[in-house]
């Protein structure tokens, strides 16, 4: 029965592989790829990693991959890849080549490896292995300090995926002038207080709005007389 | 099953993640590909863990979801940021680094 199951979510996982890869359109490929992590997730529950595969369809078969979903959405699927043909056959060629040449090369070292214990099923179960208890415990007491570092590392990302998205020269139209300008009966509440509108560049204090306005130029931060 | 039929699913999947990397040229789907390659990664971790009957590489497995995910973020964020200054969305075209 195993080995039905094995063999299901395999050719899952490698047809969703496949389908990422393969796909024109980014949104189709994402599909493929929620596809994917649910075919591995039902591996780990194989390999009775109950924590982890919980995580995976948790985690990043729903977080992580509706966060894709919104931003193909956003930049708008397929039309900038419709617009230039797809890459030229020698690359494909080479390509395919190279990742068959790199299938070889890890079956080889697999099989060659000479450990015994890949051949069996593994380690004798023992009650408890997998569950989210044990995990729990090895994080909280050995892997402690991969632990904090990781989460460190989530706190960075977070605050870098905001830099870095975030709109920095105002609302430009399509020459590059400015739409919109911060007029004063536009403005709803006094400046300087921090609004998201402000830090996105989109409100800016009466004194800096001259015609020859850098677009890149952000609002200061302290307050100038007279300004609010 | 045996270990070894769990690496070979690893490394095909890989291979396809590679593959992938070298022709899409979209940066989304070139994203894709890269979490395929994490992933190949985390079975054999996984199968690992299961062979030696510890946990460690279910921790290790957890901690390379978290950089995963830290990676979609910020190449998410880079592409948005591409969008947002009308550059083309195709790794192609971007060969500098200038914004």
């Amino acid at each position: 029965m195993a080995e039905l199951f094995f063999f299901i979510a395999a050719l899952g996982a490698v047809a969703g592989a496949v389908g990422v890869v393969t796909l024109r359109n980014p949104f189709f490929s994402v599909l493929a790829l929620v596809f994917h992590l649910l075919s591995l997730a039902a591996l780990f529950l194989l390999l009775r990693a109950e924590f982890v595969a919980a995580a995976q369809v948790i985690v990043y078969a729903g977080a992580v991959m509706v966060l894709y979903v919104f931003v193909v959405a956003y930049i708008g699927g397929s039309e900038a890849a419709q617009i230039r043909p797809p890459v030229g056959r020698a690359q494909q060629g080479l390509a395919v080549a190279f990742a068959l040449a790199l299938f070889v090369e890890l079956i080889v070292a697999s099989l060659g490896s000479g450990l015994k214990a890949l051949d069996t099923e593994g380690a004798g179960y023992q009650p408890g292995f997998g569950t989210p208890e044990r995990i729990g415990e090895l994080l909280l007491t050995r892997f402690l300090l991969p632990f904090e570092v990781a989460s460190f590392l989530l706190l960075i990302a977070a605050v870098g995926a905001v830099t870095l998205a975030r709109r920095r020269g105002g609302i430009t139209g399509e020459e590059g002038e400015e739409v919109m300008l911060a007029l004063p009966a536009s403005r709803p509440r006094p400046l300087g207080t921090g609004t998201m509108a402000e830090g996105g560049g989109i409100l800016r204090p009466a004194a800096d709005v001259h015609p020859d306005t850098d677009a890149d130029r952000e609002p200061v931060a302290g307050a100038p007389e007279g300004g609010w | 099953m045996s270990i070894n039929w769990y690496l070979a699913v690893s490394a095909l999947v890989f291979s396809i993640g590679a593959a992938g990397v070298l022709t899409r040229r979209n940066p989304l789907v070139v994203l894709l590909c890269l979490e395929l390659m994490l992933n190949a990664a985390n079975i054999a971790l996984i199968a690992f863990s299961r062979m030696h009957g510890n946990h460690d590489g279910q921790i290790f497995a957890i901690i390379v979801m978290v950089v995963a995910a830290c990676e979609v973020c910020i190449g998410l964020g880079v592409v948005v940021a591409l969008h947002r200054r009308r550059l083309p969305i195709d790794v192609d075209e971007l060969r500098e680094l200038h914004g």
